[in-house]
């Protein structure tokens, strides 16, 4: 990738963050919020897309994000009101935003549908607020194509004029995370710039405090730049500095040269001072002052004379600034890293625990009595192990916000397309979760969300005959129990109306007319697949698909889902998740003298095969009757070609299986071990993909046992069953 | 070890190169020295389903699931009937590491090209599959093996 492009990248990527806060921010300000900080930094999430999208000349999304940060500057002002019609409003902009993000993103040049519209709203309000509208369009414009500006800028002045910018930063802009050089670098965006450095309040670097702001700057600015687009640049250092903006005389565009700093005075100052002590006591500044030329009262700002000012606070908080916008910073140093080699070190630690596992078992087998000082040895390798395993999985365990926060925004359009009154009310968004599960947790959330609005809550009209506020309230919250994630969707809606549920399903011949079926069972009638209780399939949550993708795609993540409700009351939608992808809850039996294990997720129950229950169909085709059905009855031995002969089927244990798509199936093991956690290692790195196996794993013997692929052996002894007859 | 095992370590320039040299009953082949990554024990496999013959199954090797090819059989005689005598080399095939069961290692050769004989026409199609060449040496004949389509998924491709 070349530097421009990632850098790109990375300014995109900040977008997603602005506008993460862009909508959380509105959202608390919706919810009453009235903290100016809050609308500080909503108008710092535009204000950073605005300038990123200037240095990137995205024109669609500057256009529409200078509209929106004049609202917000009036809002911020308290010119305009923060109503609730208003932040409705903003909310969309809001949306239309990070449509235009994605845009730019994708490099779609296409007009947003609803950019005009919002735009227009955007304006109405600010030029309600009293503002002329036109004139703040126009140094919109010119900020951010200086080199083109001048044509459209009316008030322009025909010849370059310029300013004279005296620049002293605070400790405290230092302090928080500012950067000196990032600001002069923005000022000359603005046009021609000469900066002069003044080191005079330098202390001898015996006194010098490291974290302290002495320098300041004098910047002659020259070109077709305004006072407020100048002030515009330290707007967020506001108050942490002494800043003083005067317009050159006209005449001259020469730097002021008074106070012009020599280098070489404060070097001799600094040898003579401090001659021994100089190198081991500055902790920053010698470094920083290397790459200054002799000559630096006119160095070109070109070559930042950040160096020399930037204290260490500012150093690391460079980085996280690459997109040109100030933002605050948050508490607790974070470094970037590769994601290859989390995973790497994810694995390594997997083998480590398996490692663990093996050494322990020797270590009995051996014969030890378990108080000798190896077994106790091991023990505490034993706990370390686990907590090494835990740290790592942390690192990349991310909180569930990252998904949530999408929701809030569905929410308003599939509310404003049902025309129902939504409020959504989030819970437990900082749980935390293996990264490759959140991943794949945004499309069956959308789904169920949707769901919730369109088939879960009621119209207004019914809500209020049914004595309920007309706004539907939509729960969504995370929490971690038992060593998995559990994430609940629920409504306040009329629940589920089972008379219905079962006509349909008899209707599509899913169950027979006579089927007695308990409520719990008719609920999960809804998780068939081909079943939707929509009349005609709609825009919002038909689109063909239905809730049995939602459980497929959870069953692929080694979840479940569950659905509660009660009539009146509303519906609960309750997922549990591993908290990561890397492990997995086995069954494990063992079939012909091997060892396998079985995903627990889709085991319904394990039964005992009675010999009258079980009939043959020819062949060695075999189903088993249970409570009434019958499903077929799969010797794993046999499908996986251990065995010729097929095991009497009373003589094994069966796993009731339920399959992608809802079908059963019985697996016929010879015995089953027990239940265990195991880490999924992969078959195809030295070998290749084998039918019916989905992955392998390494027991605590040291010893390799397969993963069953469910779905496969299904589908493959039902080929073999359609042979047969 | 006789005197060959002393010439080796010394330099791969001229055409030198280095072989390790093994049993299948009474048969001696060998492979590239630089293919292999290390030899160690038998050990029980657990058996892959719907896989070739030769394939004995896979093991685990310190985290990693390992194929083991039983070498004699892919190689067209009677398969091994793997003990704690027998060996496992593991080698480097491309980007895979795999398991060749084999009787015992014998031998680190240090050889010229030149002393690879041509493997003569013969009708054996597992000949020219996998034998790149013959070494005479000390009046025995050892069989110069490629790895490359050891493993059955290479074989279809070929098919």
């Amino acid at each position: 990738m070349d530097p421009l492009a990632a850098i790109r990248e990375t300014f995109f990527q900040e977008c997603e963050e602005q506008l993460a806060e862009l909508e959380s921010g509105l959202l608390a300000m919706e919810g009453g919020d009235q903290d100016p900080e809050t609308i500080n930094a909503v108008f710092r999430a535009v204000h950073s897309i605005k300038g990123g999208a200037g240095a990137f000349s995205l024109e669609a999304l500057i256009r529409f994000a200078h509209v929106f940060e004049t609202a917000l500057d009036e809002m911020r002002s308290g010119r305009l009101a923060a109503s609730s019609d208003v932040l409705k409003s903003m909310l969309r902009a809001a949306d239309v935003l990070a449509d235009l993000v994605r845009a730019a993103h994708r490099g779609d040049e296409a007009e947003h549908p609803l950019a005009a519209t919002l735009a227009e709203e955007l304006r109405t309000m600010s030029g309600a607020a009293g503002v002329d509208d036109e004139s703040e369009e126009d140094w919109g414009d010119f900020e951010f194509q200086p080199m083109a500006a001048a044509v459209d800028a009316p008030e322009a002045p025909p010849a370059p004029t310029g300013f004279l910018v005296k620049f002293k930063p605070r400790t405290d802009l230092y302090a928080k995370a500012n950067e000196a050089a990032l600001l002069l670098r923005e000022l000359t965006r603005l046009g021609v710039a000469e900066v002069e450095l003044d080191a005079h309040d330098v202390p001898p670097l015996s006194e010098l405090d490291p974290e302290a702001a002495y320098l300041s700057w004098t910047i002659t600015l020259t070109g077709d730049a305004d006072e407020i687009s100048i002030r515009e640049v330290f707007e967020f250092v506001d108050g942490d500095c002494e800043l003083d903006v005067t317009p050159l005389a006209g005449e001259s565009a020469s730097p002021a040269g008074g106070d012009a700093f020599d280098l070489s005075a404060l070097l001799a100052r600094v040898q003579g001072d401090a001659p021994a002590e100089a190198a081991p006591e500055a902790e920053a500044p010698p470094a920083a002052f290397d790459p200054i030329p002799e000559p630096v009262a006119t160095a070109p700002v070109a070559k930042p004379p950040a160096p020399i000012a930037a204290p260490p606070a500012a150093n690391e908080a460079a980085e996280g600034q690459a997109a040109g916008g100030p933002r605050k910073t948050e508490a607790g140093a974070t470094i970037r890293v590769d994601l290859d080699r989390v995973d790497r070190l994810i694995d390594l630690v997997g083998e480590l625990v398996i490692n663990q596992a093996v050494l322990a078992q020797r270590v009995m087998e051996a014969g030890l009595a378990r108080a000798s000082a190896v077994a106790m040895g091991l023990d505490e390798l034993e706990q370390l192990t686990r907590e090494i395993q835990d740290s790592v999985m942390a690192i990349r365990a991310q909180p569930v916000k990252s998904v949530f926060q999408r929701m809030p925004r569905l929410v308003r359009e599939v509310a404003a397309m049902t025309g129902k009154p939504v409020r959504l009310v989030t819970e437990g968004e900082g749980t935390e979760v293996d990264k490759t599960v959140i991943e794949r947790l945004a499309d069956p959330l959308t789904h169920m969300i949707r769901n919730a609005i369109d088939h879960g809550l009621e119209s207004p009209e019914k809500r209020a005959a049914a004595g309920k506020p007309a706004e539907g309230v939509v729960r969504l919250s995370a929490a971690h129990r038992s060593g998995r994630i559990v994430i609940e969707v629920s409504d306040d809606g009329g629940g589920i109306n089972r008379e219905r549920v079962k006509g349909i399903a008899i209707e599509k011949g899913l169950i027979s007319a006579e089927a007695t079926l308990s409520d719990e069972e008719i609920d999960n009638l809804i998780f068939m697949p081909g079943f939707s209780t929509a009349a005609e399939v709609s825009d919002i949550s038909g689109r063909g698909v239905g809730m049995d993708v939602v459980r497929r795609s959870i069953q692929a993540l080694g979840g479940r889902i569950t659905i509660s409700s009660k009539p009146g009351k509303g519906s609960t939608f309750t997922m549990s998740l591993p908290l990561t992808l890397a492990v997995l809850d086995g069954m494990v039996v063992s079939v012909q003298g091997q060892t396998l294990v079985a995903p627990i997720t889709a085991i319904v129950e394990t039964l005992q095969p009675k010999a009258a229950d079980v009939h043959s169909l020819g062949g060695h085709a075999r189903v088993i009757s249970i409570r009434g059905g019958f499903v077929p009855l799969i010797d794993v031995g046999m499908a996986l070609g251990y065995r010729r002969e097929p095991l009497p089927a009373t003589q094994g244990v069966a796993l009731l299986i339920e399959g992608e798509g809802g079908a059963r199936a019985a697996l016929l093991c010879d015995a089953i071990q027990g239940q265990r956690q195991v880490v999924i290692k992969s078959l195809e790195a030295n070998y290749r993909q084998v039918p019916g196996v989905a992955a392998a794993t390494i027991l605590g013997d040291g010893r390799v046992a397969l993963i069953l692929d469910i779905d496969t052996i299904v589908a493959v002894s039902r080929g073999e069953m359609r042979k047969a007859g | 070890m006789n005197q060959i095992t002393s010439q080796s370590g010394q330099n791969h320039a001229g055409g030198m190169r280095e072989l390790i040299s093994f049993r299948i009953g009474a048969q001696e082949f060998c492979v590239d020295i630089m293919a292999i990554r290390e030899i160690r024990g038998w050990t029980a496999a657990t058996a892959l389903p719907q896989s070739p013959s030769f394939v004995k199954g896979v093991i685990n090797l310190r985290g990693a699931v390992l194929p083991i090819v039983d070498l004699a059989s892919r190689l067209g005689f009677e398969s091994t009937e793997a003990s704690d005598r027998n060996v496992i080399i593991v080698a480097q095939i491309g980007e895979q590491v795999v398991g060749l069961l084999v009787d015992a290692v014998s031998d680190i050769l240090t050889i010229t090209d030149d002393m690879i004989q041509p493997t003569p026409d013969v009708a054996s199609e597992t000949a020219k599959t996998f034998v790149r060449g013959l070494i005479p040496m000390e009046g025995r004949m050892i069989s110069l093996i490629g790895l490359e389509r050891v493993l059955p998924d290479m074989e279809l491709e070929a098919a």
